[in-house]
Order: structure tokens, then C-alpha cells, then sequence
């Protein structure tokens, strides 16, 4: 649409809304009963990298009442679901960030997607729980229905080493509990439903989510674009639903073609059998790690050859 | 506690206590491997050896595991937060007695990019590994990185890039370098969660890198190469 490389897409809330009504009504008309707000970055400290830490409230409420206003007009009912992104720091005692700040960040930005109009908050890319649980304790300081993901991208665990049946357990222990929770960007399709089926095996209470990738991203002539085709999230989704996700959307490089596809193939596809892992990787390719540390079967460390400390 | 859990530093002879550095390293004690370097340095080793086969060698277990999803994130910073202390005791020291370097690398963000969080962390692994490390930061054009490399004598310049809108100004950097002829002066390694080899190929890097890890290692095999150029030249 245009953005110019490293400007924060959240300032076209404001700038250009035009373009974000589109973006909005892209999804609508491709079928989407949700999609997520032009918001992603704009907690402060990611607005803070373009000195504008003091425009959180404008920026989310302006990103959530476009959204409200598109939804509004569908002729159905679309969900607004008010867009959370990390906060990009990590967390004491490895990092900086102090759990109280880091809900008093994203209790800004959920007071500026409530005042926009949002139905939900949906925060999501989450590597660490401690930081999932900080935007759970906001969320529920703004009195507002929230679902949230994390990102399984390191050996089919997130960055920081959660594993897929640990944010199950994890969630289930949160005080302010999510509307659904899952998985989502990553590193593809395939990944992504090995993921959900972790989930799916540790037997969660609550409506898992996928959100994939649209394949992965190549380079051609100075543009990226993800490979991944219509074709192939049409597969993805369905077989999403197999693995038993109920809330089933694209990441990166999803279009409104891909939504299309996505749609056409839930609405006109059986449900079929929880596929197995071979299954998926037959129809979407292989995974990008052999273990996603819940089979026992990941690699472990060598023995110590130091005495342990105890 | 019991007395298997007191571990003396002092009492135990060099293979063994270099034995529990690695160990500690991988634990992230930073104050057990401040006291064991200072052991090693009072029973006389040469900082550069305290370097090279204690703590280098102990992060060279830590990048194994990380690289191999054992160890995540959260334990590689507590460990490179370790060698960092031990790295305080040795650097004057290391200045003083003239010791070689294993190699000195320029690194920061593209221009556009203001996610930092991999590019530190590549930062800290190639410092656990010895390379002096000079970090410019997020959001760097062009000229910055060619100054700080110019400037710094760099050997290795390293870029970083979260998103698919700027990871293309990697190649306007490398397109610059050539046409200033500092090309074959430098190894570009690339690196950041939407890159993968056929991208590094495509704009000209030497390599790209899948993690901190691969960064460290492949680091080491092209000083390497270029230790042999300089020396077969």
C-alpha cells in the first residue's frame, strides 16, 4: 500500500485512515468474520523508536474506530479485534522491562483500542509468558474480552523457550482468562500446526487459534514476497481445523486472495480427521525442526563434566 | 546444605577447574567464573589463554546448545551476562600483555529497522566468543556502517533486519561497499527472522545466519579464511 520502509505503520491511523479503511475492508470482503487492527506496534516503547511514546491513546483509538466503522457497515457480523504486539523489550532479570511497567504499557494501549470501539484485544508474536501474563493483568484492568498467541519459531518453541504444552498450562493458570489462545507467525504452515497439535494434546479448555504465515519470504528484484499460495493456505486452514482450531486466520504475507481461498475451502471442504504429523508435512512441507520439545525426543545437553552446584 | 553442594574454586587443579567454569558458564554464575578467572590469571596463565580455553571455550558449549534447541534464550543471556563479567577482569589485561584478537566486528540494524533483539543477541554471542564487538545500534543508513568500519578496522560487518520492508537495504549497503572497492575488505554476514540463504546469495553476503550461533561459527570459519589469504598472500 505504500509504507515506506521502518516508518510506523501506526501513524497512517491518523495520516492516511483512507488506506487503513481499505486494508480493514480488504479482509471483510474476503470473507474474514474478524480481523485485527492497524496496531500492532503502538505500545510506547515500540512507538518510542519514532518519538511517539505520547501518542499511544490517539493512535490505537484512531486504529480501532476505522475498524469499528468497516465492521459496522458489513451487513454481518464482523469482529474488531484491537491488535497487541510486543513490547520488543525483555523481561527482568534477563532484560529490563519490570512486569509493572510492562502492564501499565499495554493497559494504555488497551484503554485507547476500547475507547476506538474494539469487541476484543488480541495480543500476539509473544515470545515470553511473563510478558503474555503482563498484557492478561491490563486487559483485564480495561475490563475487555482478550484472546492471545505466541510465536513457536526456534525449534518449534518460542524465542524464549516455551513450549506448546506449557503455554496450555501456563494459560489455564492465568486469574483473567483469555476468549481463546494459540499460535501464531512463526516460521510456516507446517510448523504452526504441529504446534496446535501440542495444544490439542494437552487437552486445553478453551478454543485454540491459529493464525500462519503465508509461506515464506522471498526475495525478487529488490521486493520481498511471501511463497505461500492461495492454494496452499486453503490447505492450511483446513487442515488447521482438523487439528481442532476453531479461530483460524493468515499472519505475514496474507492476502485478501489467501482469505478468499481460506474461506471458500472451510465453507466447502468436510471436516475431516485429525491429521497426523506426516500428514501435515505432505501437504503443507517439512517441519523446520525435528522436535518441538514435547515428544521427548529433542536433543539434550551432554553430561556436565564439572560437579553440580547445588 | 550438603557438602557435595560447596564447590572450593581454589582447591581444584586446572583441568578440573576449567571443567567447572563450563559448567558455570552454562549456568549463568557470574560471580563463580569473576572468581575463577582471577584464580586462573593468579596461578599464572596468560589472559589470552584465561580467554581462548576457559571462557571461549565454555560459550562455545553454550552456542552448541543454543543452536541445537537445547538452550534458549533466556539461559544464553544469563550466560553471556557471566562472560561478560569475566571478560571485565581480562580486557586490561589482554590490552596490556598485547594479546592477538580473534577478530573485530561492526554491527547494528538496517535503516528502517528498530528491532534489536536478535542483532544483540548476536552481539553477545560473538563477544562470548571473543571477537570484540562494536555496536552501532538500530537504524543504521549506509554511511554509518562504512565510517564505523573504516574508523573501527573492522574485520566482519554484521546486518540485521526484522521485517520484509527493510531487509532490502541490506543490498544498497553491499551495493556501496562495491562501489567503493571495500567489498573484499570486509565479510558481510546477514541475519534477522525473515532472511534466509537464498536472500544472503541474492544481495551479495558471505553468509547468511540462521541464529547467534551460526553468526559465531561462521564468523570463526571466515576469519579463518582470511587469516589463510593474508598469510598464503
Amino acid at each position: 500500500m505504500g509504507l515506506s520502509s521502518g516508518d510506523a505503520p501506526e501513524m497512517w491511523n491518523v495520516e492516511h485512515p483512507d488506506r487503513i479503511a481499505k486494508l480493514y475492508q480488504g479482509a471483510v470482503d474476503a470473507g474474514s468474520d474478524l480481523f485485527l487492527t492497524n496496531s500492532f506496534g503502538g505500545n510506547a516503547s515500540r512507538l518510542k523508536l519514532h518519538d511517539a511514546q505520547n501518542r499511544v491513546m490517539e493512535l490505537n483509538r484512531a486504529a480501532a474506530e476505522i475498524g469499528r466503522e468497516v465492521a459496522d457497515k458489513a451487513g454481518r457480523t464482523v469482529i474488531v479485534a484491537g491488535s497487541v504486539g510486543p513490547t520488543g523489550d525483555i523481561m527482568v532479570p534477563m532484560g529490563s522491562l519490570t512486569h509493572a511497567l510492562a502492564v501499565e504499557m499495554f493497559h494504555e494501549q488497551a484503554e485507547g483500542l476500547k475507547a476506538g470501539g474494539a469487541d476484543v484485544l488480541w495480543v500476539e508474536t509473544i515470545s515470553a509468558f511473563e510478558e503474555y501474563a503482563a498484557a492478561a493483568e491490563a486487559f483485564k484492568l480495561a475490563d475487555m474480552p482478550w484472546c492471545g498467541t505466541m510465536s513457536f519459531d526456534t525449534a518449534g518453541r518460542t524465542m524464549m523457550g516455551v513450549t506448546s504444552r506449557e503455554m496450555v498450562k501456563s494459560v489455564g493458570k492465568l486469574d483473567y482468562q483469555p476468549q481463546g489462545f494459540g499460535a501464531n507467525c512463526g516460521t510456516g504452515a507446517s510448523d504452526l500446526l504441529r504446534t496446535i497439535l501440542g495444544m490439542v494434546d494437552a487437552n486445553p479448555d478453551l478454543p485454540l487459534i491459529s493464525k500462519g504465515n503465508a509461506g515464506i519470504p522471498k526475495y525478487h528484484d529488490g521486493h520481498i514476497h511471501y511463497d505461500g499460495t492461495p492454494e496452499l493456505m486453503a490447505d492450511y486452514a483446513e487442515l488447521a481445523r482438523n487439528c481442532g482450531a476453531r479461530i483460524i486466520g493468515g499472519c505475514c504475507g496474507t492476502t485478501p486472495e489467501h482469505l478468499t481461498a481460506m474461506r471458500e475451502a472451510l465453507e466447502t471442504r468436510p471436516k475431516g480427521d485429525r491429521p497426523t504429523l506426516d500428514q501435515i508435512t505432505a501437504a503443507l512441507g517439512s517441519f523446520s525442526s525435528d522436535s518441538d520439545g514435547t515428544d521427548g525426543n529433542g536433543p539434550v545437553r551432554a553430561a556436565r563434566r564439572g560437579k553440580r552446584r547445588g | 546444605m550438603s557438602d557435595d553442594d560447596d564447590i572450593i574454586l581454589a582447591d581444584l587443579n586446572d583441568e578440573d577447574l576449567v571443567a567447572q567454569m563450563f559448567d558455570d558458564l552454562y549456568d549463568g554464575m557470574k560471580e563463580e567464573i569473576e572468581e575463577g578467572v582471577n584464580i586462573l590469571i593468579e596461578r599464572g596463565w596468560e589472559p589470552y589463554k584465561v580467554l581462548t580455553e576457559a571462557l571461549v571455550g565454555g560459550m562455545t558449549i553454550v552456542g552448541a546448545d543454543f543452536r541445537d534447541g537445547i538452550l534458549f534464550v533466556p539461559e544464553v543471556l544469563l550466560a553471556a551476562n557471566a562472560m561478560k563479567g569475566g571478560m571485565a577482569i581480562l580486557k586490561p589485561l589482554l590490552a596490556e600483555t598485547g594479546a592477538p584478537t580473534i577478530g573485530k566486528m561492526v554491527i547494528g540494524t538496517v535503516k528502517g529497522d528498530i528491532h534489536d533483539i536478535g542483532k544483540n543477541l548476536v552481539g553477545m554471542m560473538m563477544e562470548g566468543a571473543g571477537f570484540e564487538v562494536i555496536d552501532l545500534g538500530i537504524n543504521n543508513a549506509v554511511d554509518g556502517y562504512i565510517e564505523a568500519l573504516e574508523k573501527e578496522k573492522a574485520d566482519i560487518l554484521g546486518m540485521s533486519a526484522l521485517l520484509t520492508t527493510t531487509m532490502p537495504y541490506m543490498k544498497v549497503v553491499i551495493d556501496t561497499l562495491v562501489e567503493k572497492g571495500m567489498r573484499e575488505d570486509y565479510i558481510v554476514l546477514v541475519g534477522g527472522a525473515p532472511l534466509n540463504e537464498e536472500f544472503g546469495r541474492a544481495i551479495g553476503a558471505d553468509a547468511y545466519c540462521r541464529d547467534a550461533a551460526v553468526a559465531v561459527e561462521t564468523a570463526k570459519t571466515w576469519m579463518a579464511r582470511k587469516h589463510n589469504r593474508a598469510s598464503a598472500g
